[in-house]
């Protein structure tokens, strides 16, 4: 802007002048420029008394002008000893200039910088974060190996520093450390493994970072962070989700077991690839045992969908990327419209997208065809994008849509763009290669192009001919001799060879303008290009073979001229074809065969995509882009056969029951599923990994009920066609379990109760139903839905690790007094339960049973684990200033033995009172019960109240509807619970899990 | 991951370099001059260029080659991402971004480009951070700052790094408070020789201007909110609330932003009557002594429509919460031609 704001301007007409003379010195001529490079000793030499004068300004001044030499990439180093003196500088702007030429210059003053180390350790206790973070940003920028251990130091205190902005400057010191002094590698990961816990979204993007460059290979150091990264995710900065996204791409495709069905991949490639991949699924999985995704595999597809609608190019890829590599294939559909919107952006962006969408398009075609005209090209796009739109058009080309294809082909190869016109010419060969319908058009189409006024057009037609013509000989006489002609004008080498290589191999075919062709070029030999003189041997040898009356004169010319010729290869192929082709005594017996050798069928070329085999590297990466593996590339590993154990990412709850049972994860895991699966202990045994699907199929078989049956058959089918149920599959596997054995008990019981379990079922299959649907909202909504899922399900696994250990609970006390208790519930109910896991409804179904059954007492225990993860009810927007938010706080409800509890907190955000909030109308499902609040009168501005209420929820995660309502409004709100609210904690010894377990079993088999 | 980044003008002059890790010489450019004398053209110069030992990942705007040099595996659009942004915060920090106003600024720029990488990953990028933490000169307080010796470079962190909402600053206050949105839409087409449209389609984007007090709470709503399938938010959309609601709730960035842009492939244009169709008419001739072109020509068309969005999206209204002043609101709509190319 004005000359003001850099003083140093001002001074610029000397300046300029100096600095353009030490320019001068150090590239062109020293004698000349000497003068000026004396003064220029002269400015630094003023610039080290401002450096030292005591006023501010001057320094600034003086600083300012050095970092305008360091822009321009002058040595401004012989400054050092009077630039780190101000170092501690009150002034901020100078100290961060300083700074700026520390970074810069430390590494060749070494000695020097470390003058400024103690300044940096002091500013790293300073109370201000700002200054904290940018001491250790400087200190870890110096690179001097000699302060490592201080690095060290610095990092491991920033790392656990409050502020979250210091913990990310330290996940960055991480890598500059490392790159210093890779021995460091072991103390880094420690940290790493630390901030790799942090909560944080500042800190979450750079220590993956750190992660990626210091140790890409601990993936275990993911296992535990894999949830919080996913559900993190959305909040995290846009430059760390692409970071983030692509290490969990990674780790999901070592972790999780491939959601590809097999064969998949074949008919991608295979002649079927114009079907849809909807059919080929449908197909498959009539055939296939149903698979089941894991939910945490299907947690990050999940919570990488919203970011498709991110503003950055880059994140958009990721998630792209993301879906082509791990997700099932009929829902990598989604990213297309996605990728299409970027090719809106530069020219940059666009080049790097269509470079993926190529790669993409070879393999899924479907995926862009309805995209097919965002492709077209315009003649303002640079060449190369044209090029890719093109590769891409000719990807996506098949019988449909292939003659209006041609007919844009056609705008393209009047293109101005004369490269650009060549390019849509081999765009068309490859057309007419690839769909048998369209090949004589283009062929025609092409022909015609011989007679066009530019030369490279009519040259690269002539070479896609020669193409052409080769895959269907016999034929094309009238071409060959059409072409023949175009030898008198064309020019192009390629084009010239091209059209004498097609004259010899159809040598027989066209037999009177063979000779006169050998003729001409015969004449013109010494003049042309090397490739042509090559062919013009060729074409003699053949023609010497087929017709040696006629040509052998002037074979033996041009092999007189070409064993005189300078160039070598010219040289060495004459030689070859004397030979080979005139017998004498030394050549044997290969002359016999010198016809079959040189009039050999020729197979055709393969016109294929370049994009063809560039799907081995990640999609997105610079490696994709140079199709050459790139320095530091990450290996994309393929899907295991079978997936390591899914426990690993279970968070803190599993390591506290660690410390009860030494047995391995593994075996805890087992007895877990042995537990939910009770009957069948062979398949539980045979089955290893956590296929719940077709465990509940098997025991409704068992039953041998037919309603039931149908449930679950219901159930798998759904399974099959729908994606959203494949993630559920753990959890409505468990759900269907749990009501097949209630159904199971209901019938020990009296007829009376029969009507009532009828009543049930009909529940239960609503529920599933209910249940895939939520499941497919929650897709959307990453946080709220997705935590609760995880947790409860960690929850599940510790309730039984209680129930295995009652007899040594004292531990539990520990984990009590982590949590935040309700003053209502009593730490452990001993109440008398025939069940273990039950929600009470079930409870008390059972309550009749529980006589016959010897006194096995099971303690409702207090939960292991409250999530304080609240849940919208009413937002404040949408209730006029009254805001709802609601909780389960997993405690014994107090309304009643069937129901959940669940709190619920209401804010006033208005700033006027509101009267008389209560319960309006309530919509539940037939059977659900709800207990309500008693109602407010009163809520002041700013207030807020939490009251309890209760609501049976029939065992099912169908939404209770209802109003909230003020004294002058009425809001609809519901309510759905997670799965993992339902049930109730309890406590049971092993042994008496064990009689449960079999007192099941018996009731079962007296059932059926 | 950012190693280096050399500035290039359409020269082939270096006049800025910045090094985040240590000094890769300037000779790497080398190869990116050669690469760009083999395009000819400035827009063809590949994006990513390999050399022995690094990659060059370039983008170019405003006549300049922001050249990043890369020593590692990295997702390419990250890196041109980012250069995108730097390029965008010149520009706001300076108006336009030019090799003179570059060279004019050094010493910002070099204070800039600190704050937006640490080590090669990107530190802060949103504008309205890097401008608490180094302020954009402005005539005045150059003056005052020659004067009272105080300094561009802020001294606190910017309250909006560690917020919920990073891209506003808190304690914003202004004593009119306005809040306009403008929908433009640009419509990119191709029309064929005999007139028929071959592709089209509607680019749209909302772009905003909010200068509003303290810590506003917006909701935006569309009368036709179906029109909007294919979106991209700027980060403080809430994008949960737009899924269930179609309404776009917001607390906005401080000042200029791009709320939303949006994709149309096709519209609904209303009723056409047959007898008067609408056409438009235009001539073209070649300059004098001009020779014909081999090919007919692609024309490519420019035009305005004032108060008309083309697809017919309208915004039903704008409420604020959690302030309690009344902010003055308006709202613009604007169709052009975008690249609407037509084939003689």
């Amino acid at each position: 802007m004005s000359s003001n704001s850099f003083p140093y301007n001002e001074q610029s007409g000397g300046g300029e002048a100096t600095e353009l003379g030490q320019e001068a010195t150090s590239t062109i001529s020293p004698s000349g420029a000497f003068g000026l490079f004396s003064s220029d000793l002269k400015k630094n030499e003023d610039l080290k008394q401002m450096l030292e004068s005591n006023k501010d300004s001057a320094k600034l001044d003086a600083m300012k002008r050095i970092v305008g030499m360091i822009a321009k990439g002058k040595n401004a180093s012989e400054l050092f000893p009077a630039v780190v003196k101000n170092v501690a500088s009150k002034n901020i702007e100078i100290k961060k200039l300083v700074y700026v030429y520390l970074v810069r210059y430390a590494e060749e003053q070494q000695d020097l910088a470390l003058l400024s180390i103690s300044t940096f350790q002091r500013a790293l206790k300073d109370p201000n974060q700002l200054i904290r973070a940018s001491a250790l940003r400087v200190l870890s920028s110096i690179r001097v190996p000699i302060i490592v251990p201080i690095m060290m130091l610095a990092i491991k205190e920033a790392s656990a520093d409050l502020s979250p902005y210091v913990r990310k400057n330290a996940a960055h010191a991480i890598q500059k450390l490392y790159s210093l002094d890779p021995e460091q590698k072991e103390m880094l990961i420690e940290v790493i493994e630390k901030l790799l816990k942090d909560k944080s979204t500042l800190v979450a993007g750079s220590v993956v970072m750190a992660f990626e460059e210091v140790c890409p290979d601990r993936i275990d150091l993911i296992h535990k962070n894999y949830r919080k990264l996913c559900n993190l995710l959305v909040d995290v900065e846009e430059w760390g989700q692409v970071v983030i996204i692509h290490m969990l791409t990674r780790y999901a495709r070592t972790q999780f077991v491939s959601p590809w069905k097999e064969g998949d991949e074949l008919e991608d490639n295979g002649k079927n690839f114009y079907e849809s991949d909807d059919d080929q699924k449908e197909k498959t999985d009539k055939k296939k045992k149903p698979y089941t995704m894991d939910p945490d595999h299907r947690l990050l597809i999940r919570n990488t969908k919203p970011l498709l609608q991110s503003r950055n190019a880059a994140v958009v890829m990721a998630v792209a990327q993301l879906y082509w590599h791990i997700s099932p294939k009929s829902e990598a559909g989604i990213i297309s419209k996605s990728l299409v919107r970027l090719l809106r952006s530069n020219r940059e962006v666009q080049y790097i997208v269509l470079q993926n969408i190529a790669t993409m398009s070879i393999q899924r075609k479907g995926m862009f065809e309805p995209y097919l005209k965002s492709f077209y090209v315009r003649s303002t796009d640079p060449t190369m994008i044209k090029t890719l739109k093109l590769e891409i058009l000719t990807n996506l080309a098949n019988e449909a849509n292939i003659s209006t294809l041609l007919r844009e082909f056609q705008t393209y190869v009047k293109s101005q763009d004369k490269q650009f016109a060549a390019a849509t010419i081999q765009t068309i060969g490859r057309c007419a290669t690839n769909i048998l319908e369209v090949t004589d058009t283009c062929l025609n189409g092409l022909v015609c192009l011989l007679s066009n006024r530019d030369e490279i057009v009519v040259a690269e037609s002539v070479v896609v001919i020669k193409k052409l013509l080769q895959m269907q000989p016999a034929q094309h006489g009238e071409i060959i001799k059409h072409m023949a002609k175009l030898l008198d004008s064309i020019t192009v080498p390629v084009a010239r060879a091209s059209i004498l290589w097609l004259i010899g191999e159809n040598c027989e075919r066209v037999p009177k303008i063979a000779p006169d062709v050998l003729r001409k070029m015969a004449k013109s030999f010494t003049s042309e290009d090397d490739l042509v003189k090559l062919q013009i041997l060729n074409l003699g040898a053949k023609l010497y073979l087929t017709n040696s009356k006629q040509t052998k004169l002037l074979t033996q010319y041009i092999l007189n001229l070409g064993k005189y010729d300078q160039n070598y290869d010219i040289r060495d192929r004459t030689r070859f074809i004397r030979q080979l082709i005139v017998p004498n005594v030394k050549s044997g017996a290969l002359s016999k065969y010198a016809k079959k050798i040189f009039l050999a069928q020729k197979p055709a070329p393969l016109l294929e995509s370049p994009f063809k085999d560039r799907d081995h590297f990640q999609l997105g990466t610079l490696s994709h882009t140079l199709n050459i593996k790139a320095t530091g590339y990450l290996e994309l590993s393929n899907w295991p056969e079978v997936a390591p154990d899914p426990s690993v990412r279970n968070v803190e709850v599993i390591e506290l029951a660690k410390e009860w049972t030494p047995a391995g994860k593994a075996k805890q895991e087992n007895s877990a599923k042995k537990f939910y699966s009770e009957s069948e202990e062979e398949e539980d045994s045979s089955d290893s990994s956590s296929d719940s699907e077709s465990e509940s199929g098997s025991e409704s078989g068992e039953q041998g009920e037919s309603g039931e049956e149908g449930d679950s058959n219901e159930d798998s089918s759904e399974d099959s066609s729908s994606e959203q149920d494949s993630e559920s599959g753990r959890e409505s596997g468990l759900e269907n379990k749990r009501t097949a054995k209630r159904n199971s008990k209901a019938k020990g019981k009296s007829d009376s109760e029969d009507g009532e379990k009828e009543n049930e079922k009909s529940k239960t299959s609503d529920s599933s139903n209910d249940e895939s649907s939520s499941i497919e909202d929650s897709s959307s909504d990453s946080e709220s839905e997705s935590e609760p899922e995880s947790e409860s399900e960690s929850r599940r696994v510790t309730k039984e690790k209680e129930k295995k250990t009652k007899q040594d609970r004292t531990p539990l006390t520990k984990d009590v007094s982590l949590l935040d208790l309700d003053d209502f519930n009593p730490v452990s109910t001993p109440v008398a339960l025939p069940t273990p896991a039950l929600s009470p409804s079930l409870m008390a179904d059972l309550e009749g049973l529980h006589l016959s059954t010897s006194s096995s007492v099971i303690s409702v225990s207090t939960p292991a684990f409250v999530p304080t993860k609240t849940h919208v009810l009413l937002h404040r927007m949408s209730g006029k200033g009254l805001a709802a938010h609601y909780f389960f706080p997993r405690q014994p409800c107090i309304f009643g033995d069937k129901m959940v509890s669940i709190q619920i907190t209401l804010n006033n955000t208005t700033d006027r009172k509101i009267e008389n909030i209560h319960i309006g109308e309530k919509k539940l499902p037939i059977g659900m019960k709800m207990h309500v609040f008693n109602p407010i009168d009163s809520l002041e501005p700013e207030g807020s109240i939490t009251v309890s209420m209760g609501i049976d929820f029939c065992d099912s995660t169908q939404t209770a509807s209802f109003q909230l309502c003020t004294k002058d409004d009425c809001f609809n709100v519901n309510i759905q619970p997670p799965v993992g609210e339902l049930l109730l904690p309890v406590a049971m010894s092993e042994k008496d899990f064990k009689k449960e377990q079999g007192l099941q079993l018996k009731l079962c088999t007296v059932g059926h | 991951m950012i190693h280096s980044l050399f500035l290039i003008n359409s020269s082939g002059d270096i006049f800025l370099e910045k090094h985040w890790k240590s000094v890769v010489s300037r000779s790497v450019c080398d190869y990116f001059f050669e690469a760009q004398e083999r395009a000819t053209e400035a827009e063809n110069v590949p994006p990513v260029i390999p050399t022995p030992h690094h990659y060059l990942l370039s983008v170019y705007r405003h006549k300049i080659f922001f050249v990043a040099v890369i020593q590692t595996e990295v997702p390419p659009l990250f890196v041109i991402e980012f250069l995108h942004r730097v390029v965008d915060t010149f520009q706001d920090y300076f108006g336009v971004c030019s090799e003179p106003v570059i060279k004019d600024n050094v010493v910002v720029v070099y204070e800039v480009l600190e704050e937006m990488l640490d080590n090669g990953f990107p530190l802060a990028t949103e504008s309205n951070i890097l401008k608490e933490l180094i302020k954009p000169p402005t005539i005045l307080r150059t003056v005052v700052n020659t004067i009272t010796g105080s300094t561009n470079v802020g001294d606190q962190l910017p309250t909006g790094q560690l917020s919920v909402v990073p891209w506003r600053r808190t304690g914003v206050k202004y004593t009119n408070n306005e809040a306009y949105f403008d929908v433009i839409e640009e419509i990119d087409a191709i029309i064929d020789k005999s007139g028929s449209t071959i592709t089209a389609e509607i680019q749209g984007v909302i772009d905003a201007c909010v200068k509003l007090t303290g810590m506003p709470d917006l909701t935006l709503s569309f009368m036709n909110p179906r029109l909007l399938d294919d979106v991209s938010f700027h980060p403080c959309v809430r994008f949960k609330r737009w899924e269930s609601e179609r309404i776009l709730s917001f607390i906005p960035p401080d000042g200029n932003f791009r709320l939303l842009s949006y994709h149309m492939l096709s519209w609904d244009v209303g009723k056409i009557n047959p007898q008067k169709l609408p056409s438009l008419k235009g001539t073209m001739s070649l300059q004098a002594g001009a020779s014909k072109p081999d090919e007919n020509p692609t024309i490519n068309l420019q035009f305005k429509i004032q108060q008309l969005a083309i697809s017919g999206l309208k915004v039903n209204r704008l409420d604020m919460y959690g302030e309690k002043y009344k902010p003055f609101k308006g709202i613009k709509y604007m169709t052009k031609a975008g690249k609407f190319q037509v084939r003689t």
